[in-house]
């Protein structure tokens, strides 16, 4: 392939993606912060005191978990009421951006018949669902 | 975060030196403080020194790595894990959420400059983001000290790569390999310092798919953003162009360190009240560190953050033999 020489502009779906992440980050952030105040500031029930935490998060994970009772896995989704859980919200909206961003361009590429890229944006969104999901345990 | 090298601008000199060498000082004060206080004084004080040191920390650390050209996350889990009393489990996943942050605030307009490009990162950022998983795995199996011992052995070798790597800001590829061509991996970036419209095209593609892989496993394990390996693979191996490297990195860390946190999140190694004041803290920090691009002079800050960087793998490796705990 010879080395391009005119000026190319961006491609659209560059563009489509940077105005999906712009929104999804953003909407994170601020549910991130939102949720972070609802906790330290006492606004909902939580499961571990901020009081206790200096005496928990200097354990090994396997060893908090066991402590505290936390859940793992999706299992916060059913405590949602709790502080320290509703600010994970923000934390899945972030850790998910790149999934709707992906799924967002995936139909540029068909219409222009790239079926590479759109089998690439496809294995990824893949890739971070099956991270998300929880089947692959760490095993303490 | 906005690396140095994505940023055209005129580095000046002044009292800003003076001020980072102060802000770093204050900064090694305020994190060992509370390392040596640990040691008994901390029981008696109250839960919210922690954060509100880790945001000032953070903050610190955000303006002095966008002058430095690193992100914020390699420096955030060696010095959060050796100067504070967090549990390294914690620390690896509130680390990932601060350089999964800062990458996305920076994503938008790096991909609408075009310094960023989908087409170079998005078949490296497969293979990375699919090995971050393994690594995150491997690292929350293994025993901490491990984890610690390796951790400084890994911050040691980035400052000797980053004292010694070379960069090359255009350059020469004769024609691109086969991988890069079928898949059409090239591009033009309006080059903002020259006004010249740049166009580029990789090699060795191949080589650079195996790296990402193994670049991938570390940031899983030691929930770093790998920007210290990603720029110099994408331009001094592959032969993208500096700008367009350091945007293409910072945008393939949005994707690698999103499958890494999700492993982390769903184990429950994510505590809010270490991970928001970081992310909160870093993101301001580096928003002025990127205005002080223009008064500081990047060679300095430079140096300021490799010594804050060795202090830092060299307390991690001393952490994880027992020598200094």
């Amino acid at each position: 392939m010879p080395r391009p020489e005119s000026a190319e502009p961006v491609p659209s779906e560059q563009w489509r993606y940077a105005r999906v992440l712009d929104l999804t980050s953003r909407l994170g952030f601020a549910a991130l912060v939102a949720g972070y105040a609802a906790y330290v500031m006492g606004w909902l029930d939580v499961h571990v005191t901020v009081g206790e935490l200096p005496q928990l998060w200097t354990l090994p994970l396997a060893e908090y978990l066991a402590r505290t009772g936390s859940p793992t896995g999706w299992g916060w989704l059913a405590q949602l009421h709790k502080g320290e859980f509703a600010g994970l919200i923000g934390i899945v909206i972030l850790a998910g951006c790149s999934v709707v961003c992906l799924l967002a361009i995936i139909p540029l590429y068909l219409r222009r018949r790239d079926r590479v890229y759109a089998g690439i944006c496809a294995v990824e969104v893949l890739v971070l669902l099956l991270a998300a999901s929880g089947v692959l345990t760490a095993g303490h | 975060m906005i690396p140095i090298d994505q940023a055209c601008v005129r580095i000046g000199r002044g009292r800003a030196p003076r001020a980072l060498v102060a802000a770093s000082l204050m900064l090694l004060a305020i994190g060992a403080a509370p390392a040596f206080a640990a040691g008994g004084v901390e029981a008696g004080m109250p839960w919210w020194v922690w954060p509100l040191a880790l945001f000032v920390v953070c903050f610190l650390l955000g303006i002095v790595a966008v002058p430095a050209g690193v992100g914020g996350g390699v420096l955030f889990v060696p010095i959060v894990s050796g100067f504070f009393p967090f549990h390294l489990d914690f620390v690896r996943g509130a680390g990932l959420l601060v350089a999964l942050a800062s990458a996305l605030a920076a994503g938008p307009s790096l991909l609408r400059g075009g310094l960023a490009d989908l087409r170079l990162a998005l078949p490296l950022a497969l293979l990375a983001s699919a090995s971050s998983i393994a690594g995150a795995m491997i690292g929350l199996a293994l025993p901490a000290q491990v984890v610690q011992v390796a951790l400084g052995i890994t911050i040691l070798g980035i400052v000797a790569l980053m004292a010694t790597a070379s960069k090359s800001e255009l350059p020469d590829v004769a024609a691109p390999d086969r991988l890069s061509a079928a898949l059409a991996i090239h591009g033009v970036f309006h080059d903002a310092a020259t006004g010249r419209a740049v166009s580029w095209q990789v090699h060795r593609t191949p080589a650079g798919l195996v790296l990402f892989t193994c670049i991938g496993v570390l940031a899983g394990m030691f929930g770093m953003g790998a920007g210290w390996a990603n720029v110099p693979v994408l331009n001094l191996l592959m032969g993208a162009p500096l700008k367009v490297s350091a945007g293409t990195s910072s945008f393939i860390l949005s994707l690698v360190d999103s499958a890494a946190a999700w492993v982390y999140m769903i184990e429950g190694a994510v505590l809010m009240v270490i991970a928001v004041p970081s992310v909160i803290g870093m993101m301001i920090g580096a928003r002025i560190g990127a205005r002080l691009l223009t008064v500081l002079k990047a060679s300095v800050v430079r140096r300021l953050v490799l010594v804050l960087l060795l202090l830092a793998g060299l307390r991690a490796l001393l952490k994880g033999l027992a020598i200094w705990n």
